[in-house]
């Protein structure tokens, strides 16, 4: 029986913990300064916006720690001696480990701008940052929020939500366009509008007013927009101060081989924190998402356990909602239109939906499918792109994929002309979404 | 009741505020005619009642018109943690008390509801021009439930349709209990009285209707004659064919929400407080143990009440048979599924009686754990166990739990409402059928 302390209560530090307790009888502690049980952090906004109550965002009872015999300590831990194997937690506490896992996160990223610890300037990551935004924005009229990623939409919503004037500073083109292909980009940005946020797009944040609080923004257009509220989300950066200047070989993230070992014997990196010292092909090095935390968590557990494995984030997959519209991605969409792939993009006439299919210029191999306000099945989209399947042989039983409730809008006659128009192909759809048939499909 | 959700729910579109306010105002006025009606301030009168209905339906309507007509279609579950009456607020309990106080005086206190055989007043009073009007008889206290109940199902159901109207499950399926309920449940049998038939509601079925069997609605039944022995065959095939078939092939869901009454109305004026259910393990324990032994009940009661008949014993197996039969009507038939079922929906959410206490439900809910090709797939692994599904579980079922690990779902109280397909932001559910190889 070992003695395993894993700093991070997030979702790869607990999975790690579950698949140990699953696999083993070793002594496991999780830590985190942050808090006692497990919440989940993707849902911060809809403790903010009324949706679900805090207790709510805790996928866990918590009666489940003691039974699974899984000890929690809320602390610091402020440094580590990777040579004695011990760990120093901000009460002074020594605490001896065999196996050490790091699974402390991320942090948000900040440029340094001259006043951006003024009272009323936040970001949202931590269950800090949303205590001080709902302290902080109790009687304010006006918010900016700078950056147009997937946090920033999301404080968007919160904000407009209890009725504060919200105005989003975007560097690019579109909403998002460094991620989205443009026509979907164009989509959402038309969406956040519908919503009543003002979006500024080509814009940035170039100077920050106000004495002890935040009054007001400047942009680099020189528009001066007054606001008691600045969010800053500008993306997410490996939470890994604790390790600099430590035997720990560290880049951006903490680097870890396939098996999510560091540099150090004993001590292993999972979840946003971690960086591939040589990533899969088309993936990066740092996925700061929930999915591969899971993945990783579990399987560092195996790797400690013993087994031969390695990390295996599988094909790329991601979701998100943007306001109202729910998007999907599977395998690979680039936002850039890229020379030997081609796009199948069918948009609904009025509603906001859409459907983007790639493949592969010559070899007719599907890459990716995006999915905006239509819902698939990602076991079936992982299953072709990873039988290499061609995109006739999808586009025929695109049915076996959609994943919408009952009665939904049937579009893909739609989707399958324009496909046909598209690429001179004469596709005829297969019939059948049926359960059944799309469990015959995976089984095969 | 309605529904003072206060400013906070109402969007910011800048004349909505007012707009609200004004239906707020015209359904209140509506609801004082009735109240004011029930002191006997204001006698029988079938324009002021009219008025009255018409204003608290006008009220809900127009209230969820401003409501959600000026924001894009989407979830709108904004503050439902913090406003009064969807979070045990003093307006929840408010409501709650007033509810439980009705129901009190409509089951045990009827006269004072204004029942009385020389004439009625007070508020059953109130609804005798109608009553004559549908049947020629003046009302009784459970025509004026009816008239309400089925009134609540209309109003709220096309408030529920306006907050869920981006999906086409919700809205098919909420006709659906508006028409069952207007239709089979309130008009047909309303009808059936006016041409001296006996009353009966096609789409209920025993054991949720446990008097079915009862000694005085067969006798009744056969007294009617043809149609009387019709309604008894129909009743019996209900239970032994048509309900297991549907169920079979469609999950638990056919009946509990998109027929079922009680469903109906927790479906759309209890939709508010869905989010009240208790999701704890002990909850789950607690259900499992109280609705099968309720069922247990009411078959050795119908079977016992169906011995004396037959037999003209007074006792099966050491039971008093009636003794068994008014108990049951007192503690399960009225206290439980009335009085907590639908006078705590803003304190312990909608669905308490089909959760722990009804027996159709279990019924159902064991045919659809082992019989049915009724299932809910999950997606994957796009979970990101935000916790909106179970939240918003009306059954308390911990929906998440499933989906976090991919797997599908199928539980014997999952009533396939739809909602946690609905609130996911992820999609990560998929209410279908599979063959599951039974025929
Ligand atoms: C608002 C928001 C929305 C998101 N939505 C999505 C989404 O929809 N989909 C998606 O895929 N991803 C989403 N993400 C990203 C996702 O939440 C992260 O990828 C994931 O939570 C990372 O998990 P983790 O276990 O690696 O780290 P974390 O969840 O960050 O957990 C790390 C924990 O370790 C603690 N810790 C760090 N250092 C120390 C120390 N020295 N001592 C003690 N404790 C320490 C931290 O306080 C923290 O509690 C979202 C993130 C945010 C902020
Ligand atoms: S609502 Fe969807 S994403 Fe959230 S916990 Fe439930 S299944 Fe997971």
């Amino acid at each position: 029986m070992k003695n395993i302390y894993i700093i991070g209560n997030g979702i790869s530090g607990v999975t790690a913990a579950r698949h140990l307790r699953k696999k083993s009888e070793h002594q496991i502690t999780l830590i985190s300064e942050e808090s006692e049980y497990f919440f989940s952090r993707t849902a911060l906004m809809y403790s903010y916006m009324g949706h679900m109550q805090w207790k709510d965002l805790m996928p866990y009872p918590i009666e489940f720690w003691k039974k699974n015999r899984i000890d929690l300590l809320k602390t610091r831990v402020l440094s580590i001696d990777f040579k004695n194997q011990n760990l120093m937690t901000r009460e002074g506490q020594n605490l001896n480990y065999d196996i050490l896992i790091l699974a402390t996160g991320s942090t948000p990223n900040l440029s340094n701008w001259p006043r951006q610890n003024l009272t009323g300037v936040g970001c949202l990551y931590h269950q800090w940052d949303l205590q001080k935004l709902e302290e902080y924005s109790k009687n304010i009229q006006q918010a900016v929020i700078t950056g147009g990623g997937l946090i920033g939409i999301e404080m968007a919503e919160m904000l407009h939500s209890r009725q504060i004037q919200t105005t989003m500073l975007v560097r690019e083109k579109e909403y998002w366009s460094n991620v989205l292909p443009l026509e979907e980009a164009q989509m959402i940005s038309a969406h956040i509008r519908r919503h009543g946020i003002d979006l500024k797009l080509q814009t940035q944040l170039k100077e920050i007013k106000g004495s002890d609080k935040v009054t007001a923004v400047v942009t680099d257009q020189n528009d001066e927009i007054s606001c008691q509220w600045l969010g800053l989300t500008i993306g997410v950066r490996p939470n890994i101060d604790v390790f600099k200047n430590t035997e720990l070989e560290i880049d951006r993230g903490i680097l870890v081989d396939a098996m999510l070992k560091t540099n150090i014997p004993n001590v292993f990196a999972i979840g946003d924190c971690a960086q591939q010292r040589q990533a899969k092909p088309g993936r990066k090095d740092i996925e700061a998402v929930w999915y591969t935390g899971r993945i990783m968590g579990k399987t560092v557990a195996s790797v400690i356990c013993g087994e031969r494995t390695e990390y295996d984030p599988g094909i790329w997959f991601n979701s998100a909602k943007f306001f109202d519209i729910e998007y999907q991605v599977y395998g690979e969409i680039s936002s850039s239109i890229q020379e030997n792939v081609e796009s199948i993009f069918w948009r609904h006439p009025t509603v906001e939906k859409s459907i983007r299919i790639n493949f592969d210029r010559t070899t007719k191999k599907v890459l990716g499918f995006n999915l905006m306000g239509i819902r698939f099945r990602q076991e079936v989209c992982e299953r072709w792109i990873n039988q290499k399947n061609d995109i006739q042989q999808v586009l025929q039983n695109i049915r076996l994929a959609f994943f919408d409730p009952e009665f939904f809008e049937d579009c893909s006659n739609d989707f399958i002309q324009l496909a046909n128009q598209k690429t001179g192909m004469n596709i005829h759809l297969n019939a059948g979404w049926e359960l059944n048939n799309v469990l015959n499909f995976l089984k095969n | 009741m309605l529904k003072l959700n206060t400013v906070q729910k109402i969007s910011s579109h800048p004349t909505s505020k007012l707009l609200s306010f004004s239906a707020i105002s015209i359904g209140l006025i509506g609801l004082l005619i009735l109240i004011f009606a029930g002191f006997g301030w204001i006698s029988s009168n079938p324009v002021l009642l009219f008025f009255s209905l018409a204003m608290m339906s006008a009220g809900v309507i127009l209230y969820s018109v401003f409501l959600y007509k000026y924001v894009p279609a989407g979830i709108k579950n904004n503050h439902n943690m913090s406003s009064s009456i969807s979070s045990k607020g003093i307006l929840a309990w408010l409501t709650a008390m007033v509810l439980t106080a009705f129901y009190i005086l409509l089951y045990w206190y009827p006269e004072y509801l204004g029942l009385h055989a020389n004439g009625n007043f007070g508020l059953i009073g109130f609804f005798d021009p109608l009553s004559r009007f549908l049947k020629n008889q003046d009302a009784s206290q459970w025509f004026v439930y009816g008239v309400l109940y089925t009134l609540a199902i209309l109003i709220y159901g096309i408030k529920f349709i306006w907050k869920y109207r981006h999906s086409k499950y919700q809205i098919i399926r909420t006709i659906s209990v508006m028409f069952f309920q207007f239709a089979f449940a309130f008009l047909l049998p309303e009808l059936m009285l006016r041409l001296n038939l006996p009353f009966n509601d096609f789409k209920n079925m025993w054991p949720l209707n446990y008097y079915f069997f009862d000694e005085c609605h067969i006798k009744e039944l056969l007294q009617a004659g043809n149609i009387g022995w019709l309604m008894l065959v129909w009743g019996i095939l209900m239970v032994v064919l048509i309900s297991p078939v549907l169920t079979y092939l469609y999950g638990k869901r056919w009946y509990c929400s998109w027929v079922c009454g009680c469903g109906g109305l927790a479906e759309t004026a209890g939709d508010s407080f869905r989010h009240l259910s208790d999701k704890s393990l002990g909850a789950w324990k607690i259900e499992r143990y109280l609705v099968y032994s309720i069922l247990v009940i009411v078959v050795l009661m119908t079977v016992g009440v169906l011995y004396s008949y037959f037999t003209g014993q007074e006792k099966f197996l050491f039971i008093q048979t009636s003794a068994l039969r008014s108990w049951y009507g007192f503690l399960i038939g009225a206290a439980f599924s009335g009085v907590i079922g639908v006078g705590f929906y803003p304190l312990m959410g909608s669905r308490v009686w089909c959760r722990f206490g009804c027996p159709m439900a279990a019924v159902l809910g064991i045919q659809q754990k082992f019989f049915s090709r009724f299932r809910i797939t999950t997606n994957g692994g796009q979970c990101i166990s935000c916790g909106n599904c179970s939240t918003y579980c009306e059954m308390g079922i911990d929906v998440r739990a499933y989906a976090q690990r991919g797997q599908d779902i199928v539980r014997a109280s999952c009533v396939g409402c739809g909602i946690c397909s609905a609130v996911c932001p992820r999609g990560c559910f998929k209410i279908g059928e599979w063959e599951c190889g039974y025929f």
